[in-house]
C-alpha cells in the first residue's frame, strides 16, 4: 500500500488545522473526505497517527456513519432518497433496479468508475418522492422505467 | 464517612453516601444482577455503559425503572430490587440479548464459566419467546486469542481493558444497529492489528465471543505418542492459582499437587520455569551491570535505563508504539523461551534424544506466550524451541477431563536438572519481582558482598507505578516499576522525552503482573483472589532454601558444562533475541 508524501502532507494540513485534536476526529475525517474523496486505509493510518489515536478507533468511526465512505465515488454518484416519504412511493424498488442495471451493491462503484451508488435519508424533497440524485442533480417521481433512462443520461455524454 | 439510610424491599439499611444504589446494596449484601457493569478494583476502573440494563430497580417517586450501577444512592431512597415489574423487565432485557445469541452452552469453550450463561440459570430462563435474526461473523483466530463475535453482547468490557487500561487500541466499535460489533481496525484479524495478546480483554469478557486458542487436545495426542519425549516447564504464577479451579481458597500454593498431577498426565519430565528464570536473571543481571558500569565511567552511548524483557506482551507493546526504543530493553530471552532453547540443546543432548522428538509443553498464566513461542525467532529449521502453550484454564481442563482427583494428589517434586530453582525466580508471577530478583543478584556481582537481607519490601506491591533507589553500597541504583501498559507508557513517554532518572525500569503487561495474567482462572471482578495470588508468590519465595539465582546448583552447572559466562558467545546465540518495529500495520510506503 502506497501514499505518495503529497497526500500526506495534506492530512497533515487539515490535522493541524484541527489542533491535533482527537475530540476533533470527526470533522477532521469530514474534510479529509471532501478532499479525497473517500477513506481509504492508508488515509485512516495517517489521520490516526497524527491525532495520536488508535486505527481501530478511526475505523470505528468511520464504519458508524454511512456518511464516511472507504471506496472512492464514481464519476457521477448516484444517491437514492430512502426517507419515509421515498420509501412509501417505491424507493426501495427504484434501488434494487439500479443495482440490477449497474450489477452493484449500495456503496459500490461500477468497474469503470462510472457510476455509485448509496442511499441517503430524506432530502427535503418530499414532494416529488421518490427521489433519486445523481450528483447535484435531482429526479423526482422516479419510476422503475425512468431507471434506466437517467442511466442513459449519463451513457451518453 | 457519611451515611445515609435507605429502604431496599422495604428492609431499612445504613449505607455510605455518594455511592451508586448498586455499590450500595452491595454493601448490605443484597444482590442486584449486572452484565456489562464491571468494577476493578486493583485497577481504580469501573465500567459502567448502562448498556444491558439487567440492574434495573424500581424507585418511588420515578415513572421509570433506573439502572442500579449508574444511579446515585440519595438519602431517604425507597428501592425496590424484588418486585414482580422488576423481575419482568429483567426476564425481558435478558430473553432479548439472548434472542440473537447461539444456543450451544453444551459444547461452548465457556460453559460453566460464563456470565450469562449464569445470568440465565438465575433467572430461571426456560424458554425463550423471541426468536432474533442471528449474526454469522468470521471467526477469527490468532496464535493466541480466538473471536467468535457471533457470541458478543456489546458489553464493551473489552473495549475498557485494551482501550483505556492497556492504551493498546486494537479493539473498537464498529458499524452501528445490528451489524456494530467488537473489532479491529477494518475488520482485520488480531494477528494483523496492534494487539499485544496480553489476554485482559479474554480476561474480562463475559461470554465465549474472546476465548483462549486451546491446545489441550493436540498436547494429549503427543503424550500418547511413544516416540516423543514431551518435557512440561510451569511458570511460577500458575502454582498460586490452578487450585482456585479446584476450589481451593485463593491464595493457596498447589506446586506439589500441580506437578503430581503433570505426572499423572504422562510428561515424561516435569520441569520448572523457575529454572529458566534464574537463567534469565543471570543474563539480565549481567548486562545491566555491563551498561552500568559503562556509563558511571562516562561512556554516553550506553543506553539506560534498562527495560526487562521477559513479558512478550510488552514486547510487542514496545514493537508497535515505541519501536524507536527497541534498543533500551534488555536483550535477554523470557524464561520460557530461554527454557525452550536450552532444553532443545542441552538437555536433549543431555537425555540422548534428537531435537525433532522432543515436544516442549508450556503451562503459562499468559496467552502472549502462545503467540511468543510461535515467532520465528524462536525455531530452529522450522522446529519451534517451545511447542506448546496452555494457559492456567487448560491446565485444570486437562487435569478434569483425564479424571484426576487433583484434591487427593500427593506432593510430588520436580524433576532435575531444569526443576531446580531460587526464590528469586518464583517471585517473577508478580508486578515488581523481577527486578526485584535482578537486584538480589546485580547488587552482589557489583559490589562483591554478599546481601542479607534479600526481601526489598519498597519493590512490592499493587501500586500502579513504583520506584525506589536501592544502595550498591554508595552508589545509588535507582529503580522503576510499571504493570499494566498504559503506565508503562506513562514511563515510555518519560524516557522519550529524555526525563527519566531510571537505571532500570521492569514492565509487565498485565495488572498485577502474570498473576493476573490472561490465561489465569477469571477473577469475575473478585480484586481480592489477585491480592491473595500476590501474598502466595512471597510466601513461596520465602520458604525456598535459595533465594538468588546465581546461587541456583543446576544454572551453575549449566554455565560450567555449556554456556561458558553469562553474555557468552554462546549464551547470545541460544538466551538473547532481537526486536522489530512493527509500527506500520497497513504496510503503507510512502512515495
Ligand atoms: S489481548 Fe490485550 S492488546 Fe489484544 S485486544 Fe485484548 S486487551 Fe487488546
Ligand atoms: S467481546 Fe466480550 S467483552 Fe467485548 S463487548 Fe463482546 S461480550 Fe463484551
Ligand atoms: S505480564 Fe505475564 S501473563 Fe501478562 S503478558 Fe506479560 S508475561 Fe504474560
Ligand atoms: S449492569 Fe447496569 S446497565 Fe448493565
Amino acid at each position: 500500500m502506497t501514499i505518495c508524501e503529497n497526500n500526506v502532507a495534506k492530512i497533515e494540513i487539515i490535522c493541524k488545522e484541527f489542533n491535533y485534536d482527537k475530540g476533533e476526529l470527526i470533522n477532521v475525517l469530514h474534510k479529509t473526505q471532501t478532499t479525497f474523496g473517500y477513506l481509504p486505509e492508508e488515509v485512516q493510518q495517517i489521520v490516526a497517527q497524527n491525532l495520536n489515536t488508535s486505527l481501530a478507533h478511526v475505523y470505528g468511526v468511520v464504519s458508524f456513519y454511512s456518511f464516511f465512505t472507504m471506496t472512492p465515488k464514481g464519476k457521477f454518484p448516484i444517491n437514492i432518497c430512502t426517507g419515509t416519504a421515498c420509501y412509501v412511493r417505491g424507493a426501495e424498488k427504484v434501488l434494487n433496479e439500479f443495482k440490477t442495471l449497474l450489477k452493484i451493491k449500495v456503496g459500490e462503484t461500477t468497474k469503470d468508475d462510472k457510476f455509485s451508488l448509496s442511499n441517503l435519508r430524506c432530502v427535503g424533497a418530499c414532494g416529488l418522492a421518490p427521489v433519486v440524485l445523481v450528483g447535484e442533480k435531482v429526479y423526482g417521481r422516479v419510476t422503475l422505467d425512468g431507471v434506466q433512462k437517467i442511466l442513459d443520461d449519463y451513457n451518453e455524454s | 464517612m457519611d451515611t445515609i439510610n435507605i429502604k431496599i424491599d422495604n428492609k431499612n439499611f445504613q449505607v455510605a453516601e455518594g455511592t451508586t444504589i448498586l455499590e450500595a446494596a452491595k454493601s448490605v449484601g443484597v444482590n442486584i444482577p449486572t452484565l456489562c457493569y464491571m468494577h476493578l478494583h486493583h485497577l481504580n476502573t469501573t465500567h459502567k455503559p448502562t448498556g444491558c440494563r439487567m440492574c434495573v430497580v424500581e424507585v418511588a417517586g420515578r415513572k421509570n425503572l433506573v439502572p442500579a450501577c449508574a444511579t446515585e444512592c440519595l438519602p431517604g431512597m425507597e428501592i425496590k430490587n424484588q418486585s414482580i415489574r422488576v423481575l419482568n423487565s429483567r426476564k425481558t432485557v435478558l430473553e432479548l440479548i439472548l434472542s440473537d445469541h447461539p444456543t450451544d452452552c453444551l459444547i461452548c469453550a465457556k460453559n460453566g464459566d460464563c456470565d450469562l450463561q449464569s445470568m440465565a440459570q438465575e433467572m430461571g430462563i426456560r424458554h425463550l419467546h423471541y426468536q432474533g435474526e442471528q449474526s454469522h461473523y468470521i471467526k477469527d483466530r490468532s496464535p493466541a486469542i480466538k473471536r467468535d463475535m457471533d457470541k458478543c453482547i456489546g458489553c464493551g468490557r473489552c473495549l475498557t481493558m485494551c482501550n483505556d487500561v492497556q492504551t493498546v487500541g486494537a479493539l473498537s466499535a464498529i458499524n452501528r444497529g445490528f451489524m456494530s460489533v467488537v473489532a479491529p481496525a477494518f475488520q482485520m484479524n488480531l494477528e494483523e492489528s496492534v494487539c499485544t495478546y496480553c489476554g485482559q480483554c479474554v480476561a474480562v469478557c463475559p461470554t465465549a465471543a474472546l476465548t483462549e486458542i486451546d491446545h489441550t487436545k493436540t498436547v494429549i495426542r503427543h503424550l500418547a505418542d511413544p516416540s516423543k519425549t514431551v518435557i512440561v516447564q510451569t511458570a511460577p504464577a500458575v502454582r498460586v492459582a490452578l487450585g482456585e479451579e479446584f476450589g481451593y481458597d485463593p491464595g493457596t500454593i498447589v506446586t506439589g499437587k500441580m506437578t503430581a498431577a503433570l505426572k499423572d498426565l504422562g510428561f515424561d519430565y516435569v520441569f520448572d520455569t523457575d529454572f529458566a528464570a534464574d537463567l534469565t536473571i543471570m543474563e539480565e543481571a549481567t548486562e545491566l551491570l555491563d551498561r552500568l558500569t559503562r556509563h558511571l565511567n562516562g561512556d554516553t552511548t550506553v543506553k539506560l535505563p534498562l527495560l526487562t524483557s521477559c513479558c512478550p506482551g510488552w514486547v510487542s507493546f514496545f514493537e508497535h508504539h515505541f519501536p524507536d526504543m527497541k534498543d533500551i530493553p534488555s536483550t535477554a530471552r523470557s524464561p520460557q523461551q530461554m527454557f525452550g532453547s536450552i532444553a532443545k540443546t542441552y538437555l536433549a543432548d543431555k537425555l540422548g534424544i534428537k531435537r525433532k522428538d522432543m515436544i516442549v509443553v508450556s503451562i503459562m498464566p499468559c496467552l502472549a506466550k502462545k503467540y511468543e513461542c510461535s515467532r520465528d525467532e524462536f525455531a530452529t529449521d522450522g522446529n519451534p524451541d517451545v511447542d506448546f502453550v496452555l494457559s492456567t484454564r487448560e491446565l485444570a481442563r486437562l487435569i478434569k477431563q483425564a479424571g484426576i482427583d487433583f484434591k487427593s494428589l500427593e506432593h510430588a517434586d520436580f524433576d532435575k536438572p531444569m526443576g531446580e530453582s531460587s526464590g528469586a525466580a518464583v517471585i517473577f508471577g508478580s508486578t515488581g519481582g523481577v527486578i526485584e530478583a535482578a537486584v538480589r543478584t546485580a547488587y552482589e556481582v557489583f559490589t562483591n558482598q554478599k546481601l542479607h537481607k534479600v526481601d526489598f519490601e519498597q519493590l512490592r506491591g499493587m501500586d500502579w507505578i513504583r520506584e525506589s533507589t536501592i544502595d550498591f553500597n554508595g552508589t545509588p541504583i535507582k529503580i522503576g516499576i510499571a504493570h499494566g501498559l498504559g503506565n508503562a507508557r506513562k514511563l515510555l513517554e518519560e524516557i522519550r522525552e529524555g526525563k527519566s532518572l531510571y537505571h532500570a525500569i521492569e514492565i509487565m503487561a498485565c495488572p498485577g503482573g502474570c498473576i493476573g495474567g490472561g490465561g489465569q482462572p477469571l477473577l469475575h471482578g473478585d480484586s481480592n483472589i489477585l491480592l491473595a495470588r500476590q501474598k502466595a508468590i512471597y510466601a513461596e519465595d520465602k520458604g525456598k532454601m535459595i533465594r538468588k539465582s546465581h546461587e541456583n546448583p543446576s544454572v551453575k552447572k549449566l554455565y560450567e558444562e555449556f554456556l561458558g559466562s553469562p553474555m557468552s558467545k554462546k549464551a547470545h546465540e541460544l538466551l538473547h533475541t532481537q526486536y522489530f518495529d512493527k509500527s506500520n500495520p497497513m504496510k503503507i510506503t510512502k512515495d
